[in-house]
């Protein structure tokens, strides 16, 4: 059931992951490079990028492999580095636990960072959407996005070049994220939980396996809940 | 090198598992009510892991040896700031590129 305003859905989040494509392309660049550079095969480097779609887990199984760390460490940092996306699914539930159990999973591969971003984005500021609307929207921006990270593993990984340091391409994917983030900030709720966030992702930064991040994370939900009671209530007087 | 079979465990490892973690709470809990106390956590996840995954990369850039650099501090904050007065995702991303390759320039 194409409806018009699921396919106009569709197409919003086609435009408005269209921009991220140039963060995620250099970023599959290098992973496809620096694969091939750690001694796997174009086809294990594709299998890599397609099967766990993930770049920075990615990037921190490869490393540690090259290292030579045993494999559970291996699974359970890369893992530790994508505990996030658990967070992402329940933030997602409310909008989408409605679709049909398929759809779901489908959109459960597709959570990327630049997905769940864009999303919530637009079902936070367009509550009135359908759950089929939302999930058109999502899939508009997997489908700007994700073939992209396939197909730039495979350049990646096929030239074997990187693209030169001077570009400071390390930055894209910071300024990207930067920028969806300045417009959540919608409340004090919001700023409050960010930059709590930011305290304790600094603070935290020593400890291991990306774990400092989701003591940001546990953090900065609290602390936004504990604002907008804090708020409410001293509306309500 | 990196033994094959390791990869392969490593390659269907993670992917399940990512799977997994992506899947826990759309996939379990479905269209059933969430109590309004996690709602309320909710609403927050994206400003409070967004941030906190990008902050490390400001503080501490790779590309730099993790020293702090003020081209990538300033572009930062100039895209924090138009993101948050502008709304607007790509012009917030073009202002933080050009502050970005300017100051380098500048600086360089």
């Amino acid at each position: 059931m194409a409806s018009s305003s699921t396919k106009s859905a569709y197409w919003k989040g086609f435009r408005d992951g269209l921009p991220f494509t140039i963060v995620v392309g250099p970023f599959a660049l290098l992973f496809g490079v620096i694969a091939t550079e750690a001694g796997l095969n174009v086809y294990e480097t594709m299998a890599f990028s397609i099967v766990v779609i993930a770049g920075a887990a990615q990037f921190t199984a490869l490393q540690l492999m090259s290292e030579n760390a045993p494999t559970i460490i291996v699974l359970a940092s890369a893992l530790a580095v994508n505990l996030r996306m658990a967070m992402y699914s329940a933030s997602l539930t409310p909008y989408i636990g409605a679709a049909p159990l398929w759809k779901r999973a489908f959109a459960a591969y597709f959570t990327v960072d630049q997905s769940y971003a864009l999303s919530i984005v637009q079902y936070e500021t367009r509550p009135e959407m359908t759950v089929p609307d939302r999930l058109a929207y999502f899939f508009g921006v997997v489908t700007a996005i994700c073939p992209n990270w396939y197909l730039f593993t495979l350049i990646g990984a096929l030239v074997g070049q990187s693209i030169p340091p001077e570009f400071a391409i390390d930055f894209a994917v910071p300024i990207t994220f930067l920028a969806m983030i300045g417009p959540m900030l919608r409340t004090p709720a919001h700023i409050a939980a960010a930059f709590v966030s930011v305290a304790l992702s600094i603070a935290f930064a020593w400890v291991p396996y990306n774990l400092g991040l989701m003591v940001a994370g546990i953090g900065g939900m609290i602390t936004g809940a504990q604002v907008e009671l804090w708020t409410e209530r001293r509306a309500a007087k | 090198m990196i033994d094959s079979t390791t990869l392969w465990i490593v390659i269907i490892g993670l992917g399940l598992g990512s799977f997994g973690l992506r899947f826990v709470f759309t996939g379990i809990i479905g269209d059933r009510d969430m109590p309004p106390w996690i709602l309320r956590h909710l609403r927050y996840t994206a400003v409070a892991v967004l941030p906190g995954l990008v902050a490390p990369a400001v503080m501490w850039p790779a590309a730099t040896g993790g020293e702090t650099d003020p081209a990538r501090m300033a572009a930062a904050f100039v895209t924090l700031g138009l993101g948050y007065f502008t709304k607007n995702v790509i012009l917030s991303i073009t202002g933080g590129a050009a502050t970005l390759y300017g100051l380098l320039y500048l600086l360089g």
